[in-house]
């Protein structure tokens, strides 16, 4: 594992405010890293600094163990990478021309270089379109032309800043498996800015979750969405259950949290009267019709009344009182199946396994 | 009626028959509005790119300015220019008021922030995150700007036809720092002037004709810019 980009105390501040604050990152050669968080966590400042598109206010960025402006010029790092934005910014030229106008301005024009442009245009399925002008383009046909613009250069480092965030859905899907097997046969290593998880957890080796300009978590995706480090992290990754409690009983293996009442078993580690964060994934609470004999292998197994039922599309979500409120994610089969109505009686269990606990000290 | 119809007609006449004094005082109009668009070209279009690209303290100030400058009355410019160029003003010495040089200098000072508020509006229009792609792509500073013009280029063939369409048709400084002399510093504008008091309608007319000419073509070229779009 060889990193290939480094920030260290890296710091933007514009009009006085501390955009971004990343003391330590490091890159690793041919990994994906998505940065994700909400708007104006500081994710595109981040990018934009790391390229050197914009020069950070403090700190170093390394590349390769250089550090980019003493040891290694701004221009010489930057014909390492490129990034690819939200809106395709093409030029007012052909398509093939587009794809070319990277290398051209590298210097390295000519025969090769058109070669390259037109694999990059198969690769992306655009070869058809190579002499249209690109102010004839569907936003998805632009958003393929700036991608292969971006492969032709073939970048020791990809960032991409939102790159399918103007696309409508089907688009959005097509372009994304294609990105998905470019990346997986090149691999490229990438930067990626999304807000959106669920292509995060689809393209990336690793996921950074920022907030105010700092990362919050980094790690490999399934620990950032069970095993967040923070509240705001395990809101952002989709826990709709986050409770407040304090450790009441310890044994080996797990920890006794009381919560508003309710005791809450978790598999973990923790001292009596710690004070924890709960954090429950609606996606592992499983519901039943309470009848007093229906056996479950989980160990917390909590009788409450359905509060509402909202439909999400593939799942629904059912919000629970069972002494604290408590957010399921059913499946519409299952939920037909248990025949369950706002108001209605149910029994909602989870495994000890599958919560998290966020250890907050005291006691 | 009658002066008009007859007017219209010797006007004709007189293009078609390619009238040596119609086409010497359009060629030589040609000529001085050309040479001072092309000065405003540079001077314009660079401290405008210069502007649209940088940030610094009372840049709204220098922008007010220069779209101030973009309505400037050319009488006004006339006056100056004569005052500087007058034997006894700062560049006195030099002798050319009443010269060509000196209706180049004027219309020049008159192109200049025409083409300079354009071609600012030109590239400031141009998306923010395009210099930032540029940059990606690898390009250096210098590469960035002249991608920049090449991207803007339709909105600044507008700016020099806005400089040029001012400066061809303006007669006060023309005439001011001119004089109005025959074979010398007679221009369309400055002739029309003379041959309309004189009652030469015909002349008036065919030159009145030349100008709505140019005028015609300027307009095609800027509502063809107007009316492009730019790739997403």
């Amino acid at each position: 594992m060889t990193t290939i980009l480094e920030a260290k105390n890296l710091k933007v501040i514009r009009g006085g405010s501390l955009l971004v604050d990343v003391p330590d990152l490091a890159i690793i050669e041919g990994e994906t890293l998505s940065l994700i968080g909400p708007n104006g966590a500081g994710k595109t400042t981040l990018l934009q600094a790391l390229s050197y598109l914009s020069k950070p206010s403090a700190g170093e960025v390394l590349f390769r163990g250089r550090v980019v402006g003493p040891d290694y010029g701004a221009l010489e790092f930057r014909r390492n990478l490129t990034m690819v934005f939200q809106e395709p910014l093409l030029f007012d030229t052909t398509v093939f021309n587009n794809v070319v106008s990277g290398l051209k301005m590298r210097g390295r024009g000519g025969k090769e270089s058109r070669q390259i442009a037109r694999a990059q245009l198969e690769r992306f399925g655009i070869a058809h379109l190579g002499e249209r002008s690109a102010k004839t383009l569907s936003g998805g046909e632009a958003q393929r032309t700036s991608l292969a613009r971006a492969f032709a250069l073939s970048p020791e480092v990809l960032f991409l800043d939102e790159p399918f965030a103007a696309l409508d859905p089907p688009t959005r899907e097509s372009i994304v498996a294609d990105l998905e097997k470019v990346l997986a046969e090149t691999k490229t290593t990438t930067i990626m800015a999304t807000h959106d998880r669920n292509e995060a957890l689809r393209l990336s080796d690793r996921i950074a979750v920022m907030e105010g300009g700092r990362i919050a978590q980094i790690d490999r995706p399934s620990i950032v969405m069970n095993r967040p480090v923070d509240e705001f992290v395990a809101h952002f990754v989709g826990t709709e259950t986050i409770l407040e409690g304090a450790v009441r009983e310890t044994n080996e293996t797990a920890l006794f949290v009381s919560v508003d009442g309710s005791v809450i078993e978790v598999v973990g580690r923790g001292r009596v009267g710690e004070k924890v964060t709960v954090c429950i994934r609606p996606e592992n609470v499983t519901l039943a019709i309470p009848d007093g004999t229906a056996k479950t292998s989980a160990r917390n197994t909590f009788r409450g009344r359905i509060g509402r039922i909202i439909p999400l599309g593939l799942v629904h979500r059912v919000e629970i009182a069972c002494g604290f409120p408590l957010v399921a994610f059913v499946t519409t089969h299952a939920l037909e199946d248990l025949s369950l109505k706002e108001g209605d009686e149910v029994a909602a269990s989870v495994k000890a396994t599958a919560i998290h606990v966020i250890r907050k000290g005291g006691g | 009626m009658d002066i008009i119809l007859e007017g219209i007609r010797q006007a004709f006449i007189l293009l078609f028959t390619f009238d040596r004094e119609v086409l010497g005082v359009t060629w030589f109009s040609l000529k001085v509005s050309g040479t001072a668009t092309l000065i405003s070209l540079f001077l314009g279009m660079s401290v405008g790119t210069v502007v649209a690209l940088t940030q610094f303290p009372g840049r709204r100030i220098v922008v007010s300015l220069i779209n101030t400058g973009m309505g400037l009355p050319p009488v006004v410019v006339g006056l100056f220019v004569t005052i500087f160029l007058w034997r006894n003003g700062p560049f006195g010495f030099l002798e050319i008021l009443y010269t060509p040089s000196a209706m180049i200098i004027a219309q020049a000072v008159i192109a200049t922030p025409i083409v300079m508020g354009i071609s600012l509006a030109a590239i400031q229009q141009l998306p923010r995150k395009l210099r930032l792609q540029i940059l990606a792509l690898g390009a250096t500073r210098l590469q960035m700007v002249l991608v920049l013009i090449r991207e803007a280029k339709l909105a600044l063939l507008a700016a020099v036809m806005a400089g040029f369409g001012g400066v061809i048709s303006e007669v006060g400084a023309s005439i001011m720092v001119g004089g109005n002399i025959m074979g010398y510093t007679r221009v369309l504008t400055t002739a029309t002037v003379m041959e309309t008091s004189r009652g030469n309608f015909d002349i008036a007319i065919a030159l009145s004709i030349i100008l709505l000419l140019f005028a015609y073509l300027i307009n095609l070229v800027l509502t063809y810019v107007q009316q492009r779009e730019r790739p997403r």
